[in-house]
């Protein structure tokens, strides 16, 4: 169990090392999420479409986090599919690593990747003086949410990868997929307001748990959540995965 | 001699083509052997066998006693692999490159950091120890790969087509490496290819794979001579025992993975 844990953080501390050489990528990603809070946001606020008294900028930033974690983590696989095609995989699967450990290593890596756009999201809501909670076990609740949905979509983007194995193929998985599980949320707009079969649809959606926590985490007033709930979902799914994805990634350089 | 590695009716199919045809083969403790053979041979599908990548169809292999079926994890301990594709992370420095295997075999701490040293200054390579692999040469990338393989000290070691698109003094360069390690490590050697050069100068043992199958096996100038033709080289072997196949069907996949990993040595 030991070796386990280790050989997992030894995988992400290779993704690490090779984002500190190259950091621009991270920065890059900062400008979607920006644009969606300071344009949609700003612009939707003035329909007041909230019937309640919460504002609607605080209630999209927690839902724009989210949707920066689902976007960068979905493309994960994208890597998967790139160092199969080097020849990193060959290698790194001929070494005596458990393959759950790679797949886990990998996945935690992603959340990593995902918390510097925690750091910019932030920033933006300071500068719309949004309501946050300023409370450090709330912050550290955000990071660890964040995390946790790293791993959820950077496994299934994994998955993904082991399946159809080629870029093509991968890419256009992931376009078809990312935009339902972001409207299936409750990332923009609230369940209750969501026909019924998009609420159901919804409640099966893991994002939605990533966004209740998030939301209720990271903004005063925010509408009250079970957090042991959402994050026993979220837990449980990105288990689920990590093991599904163990098995399977061995199956990519077939 | 003892056998470090035999195969035993081993054989892989993908659909009705038979990829390797019940193969037995004998590697001896100590040798370089060299795998010949045209695409599609079946080259790289036993080597991707042997080195626990792909489950075999039906037979088995054993490298030093242990079951590439039923014990892959152990073999994996023994084992040193460098794919025919360039596998070193080029995002990350070779120090690095190397830190990190020595830490996936388990190597304690100081010991890993000493090994490391050694093997950078073993295959010449100090000066570029903490530079981004993407500003290596193709013969330094091999260098460095071939030395990532060796860390946790296999007591054999796969190189798959080790010189493909390389530059001339990149092939000298990793051919006296191999030469090297063999008279330093003793390290048994199995080294796919398609250059007869490569294989005459290398290996102690060739075998001649078509289709699957075994077609000749012997030393360079055991092959040589066993043909009816005076003076033959490595090549007019190659030619003599393959040339039934070689008009028919190349793997056009291989072929065509061949040609990427040489226009990015390149």
């Amino acid at each position: 169990m030991f070796s386990f844990v280790k050989k997992s953080f030894v995988i992400t501390e290779l993704e690490i090392r090779k984002v500190l050489h190259d950091p621009t990528e991270i920065i890059m990603r900062a400008v979607q999420p920006a644009l969606w809070i300071l344009i949609f946001g700003k612009v939707f606020e003035r329909m007041h479409p909230l019937s309640n008294s919460v504002n609607y900028v605080d209630f999209m930033t927690p839902g724009i986090l989210a949707q920066s974690v689902l976007f960068i983590s979905i493309f994960y696989g994208i890597a998967i599919i790139w160092e199969r095609d080097l020849g990193l995989t060959h290698k790194i699967l001929a070494t005596p690593t458990p393959r759950v450990a790679l797949v886990l290593g990998k996945a935690i890596s992603a959340g990593f990747r995902s918390l510097p756009i925690v750091l910019i999201i932030y920033l933006i809501a300071v500068l719309l003086k949004v309501n946050i909670n300023w409370n450090i076990f709330n912050i550290i609740g955000v990071l660890i949410m964040v995390v946790l949905g790293s791993i959820f979509f950077s496994t299934f983007s994994l998955i993904i990868a082991c399946i159809v194995k080629t870029r093509e193929r991968f890419m256009g998985i992931g376009q078809v997929l990312t935009m339902p599980l972001f409207f299936a949320s409750n990332a923009i707009y609230p369940i209750e307001i969501m026909p019924q079969w998009l609420k159901a649809i919804s409640l099966l959606n893991p994002l939605t748990y990533v966004i209740n926590a998030l939301r209720s985490l990271m903004i005063i007033n925010s509408p009250a959540t079970s957090l042991l709930s959402d994050f026993s979902i979220v837990i449980c799914a990105s288990a689920a995965l990590v093991l599904i994805g163990g098995n399977l990634y061995r199956r990519v350089i077939i | 001699m003892e056998t470090l590695l035999e195969t035993k009716k081993l054989a892989r199919s993908f659909g009705s083509f038979k990829a390797v045809d019940e193969l037995d083969l004998k590697i001896e403790s100590g040798e370089i052997f060299g795998l010949l053979g045209p695409n599609g041979a079946g080259k790289s599908t036993l080597i991707k066998m042997l080195t626990t990548l792909l489950p075999p169809t039906s037979g088995d292999a054993f490298i030093d006693g242990l079951s590439i079926t039923s014990q892959p994890n152990k073999v994996r301990r023994i084992i040193g692999y460098v794919p025919q594709m360039l596998s070193a992370d080029s995002a990350l420095t070779g120090y690095e490159n190397l830190l990190l295997f020595a830490k996936l075999y388990d190597i304690p701490k100081n010991e890993a950091k000493k090994r490391v040293e050694e093997s950078i200054s073993f295959m010449e390579l100090e000066p570029f120890a903490h530079k981004l692999v993407r500003t290596y040469s193709g013969g330094m990338i091999r260098r460095l790969e071939i030395a990532q393989s060796m860390l946790h000290q296999p007591k054999i070691l796969f190189l798959d087509e080790p010189t493909i698109g390389l530059d001339p003094i990149g092939v000298k360069v990793v051919w006296e490496h191999i030469l090297e390690l063999k008279r330093k490590y003793n390290t048994t050697i199995l080294l796919t290819t398609h250059i007869m050069e490569e294989a005459d100068k290398l290996c102690n043992r060739v075998a001649l794979l078509s289709r699957g199958k075994l077609v000749a096996i012997g030393s360079p100038d055991k092959l040589k001579n066993s043909i009816p033709k005076n003076g033959a080289t490595l090549e007019d072997v190659f030619i003599y025992y393959t040339s039934e196949s070689l008009a028919n069907e190349s793997s056009f996949r291989e072929v065509r993975r061949e040609r990427n990993t040489e226009k990015r040595f390149g």
